[in-house]
């Protein structure tokens, strides 16, 4: 009997171990996206939930099935949406490129630097991730908003006579993406460059290198998996963002995430909303999926 | 290089440090001005600190927050550290690609995807099932959901790198496989389990759009209570709450930061201890 349970437990032991993590993450995460492809087919309704049921039982024991594609119809003909998913593109590219071109030498110079210092200049890095990035966005509107202090400094300077209206345009969302991901992006690409070997520098040089040339033909190259991880950590995220452009962002902006809080909150059109969510799924969310599942460059964190 | 170069690099990087810390400076130094004015100073003050002692709001919220953080983060942790062990130590079952899938999705899935879907679910749920009323028990689901796959990802690495003969040493000893791995591989990766639980606790705290969406009536927690508060306008008690998560957070950072380095170099003199104890001079 016991030497059967030992078998038992030895069979399916491993059950225990993997069933509890795989049904809750099927049950709280994936599920959630066939409701949500369920609902955008249905139609707006003044009820709670504010949408019609997609399929019915009737009294006949009949299943009744509507599907509407409104929704999808309308994603189409509302140039709104076609609109906002350019621009959340654009934007999270732009902001991306910047992060890049400042995280780049921000790597570097710490990867030079004694391996102490390093230390604490990775904890530097560090600390700001761990603070909440609301209250980094909300800290953010303390510099760049009309009395802020980026207006008194340049003021005081007299490089400027009349404040400059930052706050509410889309080149504070640009700031706010850059300041709340620059960490995201300097990491990853000090752990490349930490590792690259200084040797190949020194033959690029004795092989007449000079040395813009051998940056770009040796430590480039070396650490582009750096690069496509953290231009990875900040594009994803900042397609969806939602709290930059809101907080920082004019009324007129119309990053992805915000018009569907919009969309859910504001008009509380749930089944337009899910349409929304669909495809951004598809267009945004499963192309990069699919990179990263098939890209061999990316190391683990 | 050559000798420009490193001053132009040192440079750069002490202008991106300038730009991580000044906005928050600029908000500490703001939370001790008496003046409600925000460009104006007038004077060094306590008086937000006080003010945020006696709301009600604030405060709940917080408690509402923290009691969500430890019970989400908890249960993160051993939901992610099973998968982490399922994935790093059975090679082949079925459902592993989807368990894969699973523990990365909420990686690079927008916040505000996840909350909108999750909502769906929820309100589903509770017409058939009259479970779970939306608010605490919701917002601890939601937030175990993306919290997990942050904790196997950390606890994942950490296992890879597991010396297993210590486990195998166990079992030739005659222990059965759980309590070889509980005895010899947890204490390893127990710095990774710590780390994953930190991890959890500060992104619940954190979370904004996810909780917006999957709350209920009466359920506010802390971040819900500050951006609705910075929507309206700038309130200087946001700026002493700002000051104080801040700082409490950069007092834990630099702590764990010099534990692990005073750990590390002690693996570093055991690790020398030991190399000069087998070698024959």
């Amino acid at each position: 009997m016991q030497l059967l349970l030992a078998n038992l437990v030895r069979r399916y032991g491993r059950w225990l171990i993997i069933l509890p993590p795989l049904l809750f993450l099927v049950l709280f995460f994936l599920v959630p996206f066939t409701f949500a492809f369920k609902i955008s087919f249905a139609d707006t309704a003044l009820a709670v939930p504010p949408y019609t049921a997609v399929w019915n039982l009737t009294a006949d024991h009949h299943l009744s099935v509507r599907l509407s594609l409104a929704n999808y119809r309308y994603l189409l003909t509302d140039e709104v949406y076609a609109f906002s998913y350019l621009y959340s593109l654009r934007t999270a590219f732009f902001s991306t490129l910047i992060c890049l071109l400042l995280g780049y030498p921000m790597a570097y110079a710490m990867a030079r630097s004694s391996k102490s210092t390093q230390a604490i200049l990775m904890l530097i890095i560090i600390l700001p991730f761990w603070t909440s990035f609301l209250l980094r966005v909300y800290a953010l509107e303390g510099i760049i908003r009309e009395n802020g202090l980026l207006n008194s400094v340049l003021l005081w300077l007299g490089l400027i006579h009349h404040p400059l209206q930052i706050m509410r345009t889309n080149l504070a969302v640009y700031l706010g993406i850059i300041y709340s991901y620059l960490p995201f992006m300097v990491l990853p690409l000090f752990a490349t460059l930490e590792k690259l070997d200084h040797t190949l520098l020194e033959a690029a040089a004795d092989l007449g290198s000079s040395p813009w040339r051998a940056f770009f033909d040796v430590t480039l190259p070396l650490s582009m998996p750096g690069v496509i991880a953290g231009s990875m950590l900040v594009f994803i995220p900042a397609i969806g963002e939602f709290v930059i452009p809101s907080l920082l962002g004019g009324p007129d902006n119309l990053m992805i995430g915000r018009v569907l809080w919009d969309e859910f909150f504001t008009n509380r059109d749930w089944p337009v909303a899910s349409a929304v969510a669909v495809a951004f799924l598809v267009f945004l969310v499963g192309p990069i999926a699919l990179y990263q599942h098939y890209s061999t460059a990316q190391p683990e964190s | 290089m050559n000798e420009r170069a490193p001053t132009l690099l040192l440079s750069v990087l002490c202008f991106g440090i300038a730009v991580l810390y000044v906005p928050m400076l600029v908000l500490i130094a703001y939370s001790f001005n008496a003046s409600e004015m925000v460009n104006v100073w007038g004077g060094f003050s306590l008086h937000w600190y006080r003010e945020l002692l006696h709301n009600e709001q604030i405060l709940d919220a917080a408690l509402l927050s923290l009691e969500i953080g430890v019970f989400a983060s908890t249960c993160a942790v051993i939901l992610g550290s099973l998968a982490a062990v399922a994935l790093v130590r059975f090679r082949r079952f079925r459902g592993r690609f989807l368990l894969t899938a699973l523990v990365n999705a909420p990686l690079v899935m927008p916040e505000i995807i996840t909350g909108i879907t999750q909502l769906l679910l929820f309100v589903a749920m509770f017409q058939l099932l009259s479970w779970p009323h939306r608010g605490f028990t919701t917002l601890v689901i939601a937030h175990v959901a993306f919290c997990a796959a942050y904790v196997t990802v950390t606890v994942r690495s950490r296992l890879q790198s597991a010396d297993r003969s210590l486990e195998e040493a166990a079992m030739d000893l005659g222990a059965g496989p759980v309590r070889a791995f509980l005895d010899t591989t947890l204490p390893i990766i127990a710095p990774a389990l710590l780390s994953g639980w930190l991890l959890s606790f500060t992104l619940s705290l954190d979370d904004l759009v996810i909780s917006s969406f999957v709350s209920g009536p009466g359920a506010s927690t802390l971040p819900m209570v500050i951006y609705s508060k910075v929507k309206l306008g700038l309130s200087p008690d946001v700026n002493a709450l700002a000051s104080l998560i801040i700082a409490t957070v950069g007092a834990g950072v630099i702590a764990a930061g010099g534990l692990m380095r005073r750990t590390e170099r002690q693996q570093q003199l055991d690790a020398q201890l030991v190399s000069r104890l087998h070698s024959p001079d």
